[in-house]
């Protein structure tokens, strides 16, 4: 028997796909019953696509600029000054 | 009319077209490198400023990626796709510029944080369907920077690369150089906590915000 609790704890999972078709059914049929657990399920798959789907503010002008113009100046493996990472 | 066109089937093939740029940039063709900069700078300084919340330490990030970038393209194997190992590269960066804030207290990637803690769950209220068409463009973007930058850098460090970089977990875990598990509690947790920000305001009208009973 699935639990609120129980259901939050594997939120992530449940929304990434990635648990097993047992445990999923089981949550889904939890999703079924628990309003709250259905809310909170829809509202973060909501969260998460809305920040998936924000596009990227264009560079402001100078910005992108300055960065050409000090990758104009420099050659390959011959600046960074830093690790590789 | 049978034969095959190699050439033209890398050209079509993006990755093996950027892999063509990458080599092209290593071997000293700037104008090649301008052209992966074109394409993901946007991207770059987007996530850059989400970590640091702050314009000018995400230019320096964005500058010192792309330059550090350019000086160990030889480092690059192609093994990754150029991007996340850029991504890599910005990460670091960013995490650098918040450590140097001195007068933020919560900049720690390592603070302990208890992984069997259970997720707090305050608001729950019915959200409109794409409740992001009610807005702009650049009010959304507010809306959705505001609700970031309320995170604890370590909350949303893991969700920027998680759900808006979409990469895997695995990758997240050994880009902070964190524990999977410790990476999933914090994804967790940074995706509830954007979750009630934002029924604040996407909350259906007339919905009350109820408690959570447990």
């Amino acid at each position: 028997m699935i639990t609120c609790k129980d259901f939050l704890r594997e939120l992530n999972d449940f929304l990434d796909e990635t648990t097993d078709p047992v445990l999923r059914a089981e949550l889904e049929r939890h999703i079924n019953e628990c309003p709250n657990c259905w809310v909170i399920c829809d509202t973060t798959k909501k969260t998460i696509q809305v920040y998936k789907g924000m596009e990227a503010q264009n560079l402001p002008e100078p910005v992108h600029e300055r960065l050409m113009s000090m990758i104009a100046k420099k050659k390959p493996g011959c600046c960074g000054g830093g690790d590789t990472h | 009319m049978d034969h095959e066109h190699p050439e033209v089937t890398s050209a079509t093939d993006p990755a093996a077209a950027e892999l063509a740029l990458v080599d092209r940039a290593r071997n000293g063709d700037v104008a090649a490198f301008g052209e992966l900069i074109s394409k993901y700078e946007r991207r770059v300084y987007r996530m850059a400023r989400q970590i640091t919340q702050n314009d000018e330490d995400a230019e320096d990030v964005l500058q010192e990626a792309f330059l550090k970038a350019f000086g160990h393209l030889d480092s690059f194997q192609g093994q990754s796709k150029f991007y996340t190992w850029l991504t890599r590269i910005a990460v670091n960066e960013s995490l650098m510029k918040l450590r140097k804030r001195k007068s933020d207290r919560t900049v720690s990637l390592d603070e302990n944080i208890e992984t069997d803690e259970e997720p707090i769950v305050r608001e729950i209220a019915v959200w409109d369907d794409n409740p992001e068409l009610r807005y702009s463009q650049e009010e959304i973007r507010q809306i959705l920077d505001k609700a970031i930058e309320g995170l604890k850098p370590i909350f949303r460090t893991v969700f920027i690369l998680r759900d808006v970089e979409e990469l895997s977990t695995e990758e997240t875990a050994e880009m902070l150089g964190l524990s999977i598990a410790a990476v999933k509690s914090r994804l967790l947790r940074a995706r509830l906590q954007l979750r009630e920000k934002l029924t604040r305001v996407f909350k259906r009208k007339g919905e009350q915000i109820l408690g959570y009973a447990k």
